[in-house]
C-alpha cells in the first residue's frame, strides 16, 4: 500500500493532495494540463521536495517532513518512464537496459526483459535506429529491469499515434500484471484512463475533486458499448444539433437532443454510449 | 632540438599541458555552473569570463604582480620552492587563466543542452551523481568536450600578452612561438616570423575544421 500526503506551493495554486493506493493496482491521475499530476509523480520520486508532506510505500518511510526523512532518488524503488523517454543515446539497447540492473553480467536476464517487448533482435542497435514505440517499449523495459516497488508512468504515450497507443496500452497492462507492480499513471487522456485504471483521482488545480472506480468516476454503464470522444465542432439544426466528434483519429457527426446540444462546447470530452447490439463487422484490409 | 624550432615545442607544450589541466578543472567548474541554483551564479560566470574582456596584457600584469617574489602568495611559493614568475610553470597557470572561459563556456553548455530528464532517469534507476556523471552526461555531450578542449588548444597557442608578461623572453624555457614572432618581426627577419606565422595558422586552421567535421558528423547521426 502506498500513502502519500504531499503539499507544495506552485505558481499560481498550491498542490495538497491526499492519495491512498492499494498495492498492485494500475492507478491514474486524471485531470487538465497543469493541474499538477506530474509534480506528484516527481514528489514521490523524489525528483521535486514538497513543502511539507508524508510518503510512506509497504510500510517503509520515503518522506516525511516531520521527522526529517528524505531518502534520495537512487534510494526510492522506483521505475520512472519519462514523457521524452529519457533513453541514454551512448549505450546500445542492451547497456540501457543493464545501466539499470545492480549487477551486471546478466545478460540472459537483459535478453529476457527485451524479449518481453520484442526488442531482443535490436539489442545491440543504437538508440537513434528506433521507432517511437519501440523507445516507448525500452523506456517502459528499463524501469522494471530493477523490479520497483512502484511504476510511475509521466504521460508515456503522448508522443505516439493512436493507433500505436492501444497496441503499447496492452502491454503496459501485461507487464504490470506480470511483475506485479503497483503503477501510477498521469494522463489527461480519457480513452487511455478508463481503459488501464483500476482506480482514478481527478485532479484539478492540485486538488483532488473526484476519485473512485472508473466505472464510478465516467458514469459508464458496463453493459453498454462506451465511446470517448472529443467535440471539435457543433451545427444546430431544427429539432437536432449535430455534433462532430473526434475519436481516435476518426470523426464522426453524431445528433443530439437540443438540450445536451446548448450544454456541449467545442473542446469538450464526450462519453457516447449506444445500448443496440446489433454491430456488423468487416475486416479492413490494407493495400 | 635546433633553436630554431624550440619555440615551437615550447609552444605546443604549453598548449597541451594547460588544455589539459584546464579540462580536468573545467568539467567540474562547468558542471557546478551548470547545475548550481546559488544566487551568487552571477558572480561565478562573470569572473569565469573575466579573461575574454580584460586585455591579456592585464591580465598578465596582475598575475606578475600576485606570483612575484615579492608578494605573499609568492613568498608561500619560494619557501616550496616553486617559481612562478620567468618560469615555463609560470606559462602554464597563466595559460589556464587566460584560457578558462574557453574550456568552460562549451561545457556549460554541453550540460545544459542535456534534457534533464537524462540525468533524473540516472538517479531513478539507482546511480550517484557521480556514476550519472562519467557514465550518462559526459558521454552524451562529446561535441561540446570535443569544442571546449579545440578552443582552448588553438586559443592557448595564439596567446601573447600573458605569457610575454609572465615569462619574459628566455630561449628554450618561455620563448614561445608567438613572441618568436614578435621578435623576429623586431628584427626585420621576416622570413623567420612568416615561419612561425604559417605554422600556426595551419595548425589552428586544422584543429578548426577537425572539430566543425567531427560536429557535422554527431549532428548527422542524431538525425539519421
Amino acid at each position: 500500500m502506498i500513502e502519500v500526503k504531499l503539499k507544495k506551493k506552485l505558481f499560481t495554486f498550491e498542490l495538497n493532495v491526499d492519495l491512498t493506493i492499494q498495492g498492485n493496482d494500475f492507478v491514474s491521475i486524471f485531470g487538465p494540463s497543469g493541474a499538477g499530476k506530474t509534480t506528484i509523480l516527481r514528489l514521490i520520486a523524489g525528483l521535486d521536495k514538497p513543502d511539507s508532506g508524508y510518503i510512506c510505500v509497504d510500510g517503509k518511510v520515503w518522506y516525511s517532513s516531520k521527522d526529517n526523512i528524505d531518502l534520495p532518488v537512487r534510494l526510492r524503488k522506483i521505475g520512472f518512464v519519462f514523457q521524452d523517454y529519457a533513453l541514454f543515446e551512448n549505450m546500445s539497447v542492451a547497456k540501457n537496459v543493464e545501466f539499470a540492473l545492480e549487477s551486471k553480467k546478466d545478460s540472459g536476464y537483459v535478453d529476457e526483459l527485451l524479449e518481453l517487448v520484442n526488442l531482443r533482435e535490436y539489442k545491440n542497435e543504437k538508440i537513434s535506429l528506433l521507432s517511437g514505440g519501440q523507445k516507448q517499449r525500452l523506456a517502459l523495459i528499463r524501469a522494471l529491469a530493477r523490479k520497483p516497488k512502484v511504476l510511475l508512468l509521466d504521460e508515456p504515450m503522448s508522443a505516439l499515434d493512436w493507433s500505436l497507443r492501444a497496441t503499447l496500452q496492452d502491454e503496459l497492462l501485461f507487464l504490470q500484471k506480470k511483475f506485479n507492480i503497483t503503477a501510477i499513471l498521469v494522463s489527461h487522456e480519457i480513452s487511455e484512463v478508463a481503459k488501464l485504471s483500476d482506480y482514478i483521482f481527478v485532479i484539478k488545480n492540485g486538488k483532488i475533486t473526484k476519485h473512485g472506480k472508473p466505472q464510478a468516476i465516467f458514469d459508464i454503464d458496463t453493459n453498454n458499448v462506451n465511446i470517448f470522444g472529443t467535440v471539435i465542432d457543433k451545427k444546430a439544426s431544427d429539432l437536432l444539433g449535430i455534433l462532430k466528434v473526434l475519436i481516435g483519429n476518426s470523426i464522426v457527426y453524431i445528433p443530439t437532443n437540443k438540450n445536451q446540444f446548448s450544454n456541449l462546447s467545442i473542446g469538450d470530452k464526450i462519453l457516447i454510449t449506444t445500448k443496440a447490439f446489433n454491430f456488423s463487422t468487416k475486416k479492413i484490409i490494407l493495400d | 632540438m635546433s633553436d630554431f624550432l624550440l619555440p615551437l615545442y615550447l609552444t605546443f607544450k604549453l598548449a597541451i599541458i594547460a588544455t589539459v589541466v584546464l579540462f580536468f578543472i573545467g568539467i567540474f567548474v562547468a558542471y557546478f555552473l551548470a547545475y548550481t541554483k546559488s544566487k551568487l551564479r552571477f558572480v561565478y560566470e562573470a569572473l569565469v569570463n573575466i579573461p575574454l574582456f580584460l586585455p591579456p596584457i592585464v591580465l598578465g600584469f596582475y598575475i606578475l604582480v600576485i606570483f612575484s617574489p615579492a608578494s605573499f602568495l609568492g613568498k608561500i611559493l619560494e619557501y616550496f620552492g616553486i617559481k612562478l614568475v620567468f618560469s615555463f610553470s609560470g606559462l602554464v597557470v597563466g595559460s589556464i587563466l587566460y584560457s578558462f572561459p574557453f574550456m568552460v563556456n562549451p561545457l556549460v553548455s554541453g550540460f545544459r543542452a542535456l534534457p534533464k530528464s537524462l540525468k533524473e532517469a540516472s538517479y531513478t534507476l539507482g546511480k550517484t551523481k557521480l556514476e550519472t556523471f562519467f557514465k550518462v552526461l559526459l558521454p552524451n555531450m562529446k561535441p561540446s568536450i570535443l569544442s571546449a578542449v579545440v578552443l582552448t588548444f588553438v586559443h592557448t597557442i595564439g596567446e601573447f600578452g600573458v605569457v610575454l608578461m609572465i615569462g619574459g623572453n628566455i630561449p628554450g624555457v618561455t620563448k614561445v612561438a608567438s613572441i618568436a614572432i614578435f621578435d623576429a618581426s623586431m628584427a626585420l627577419n621576416y622570413k623567420l616570423a612568416n615561419f612561425y606565422s604559417l605554422v600556426l595558422s595551419l595548425v589552428s586552421l586544422s584543429f578548426l575544421m577537425f572539430v566543425f567535421f567531427i560536429n557535422k558528423k554527431f549532428v548527422s547521426n542524431d538525425r539519421s
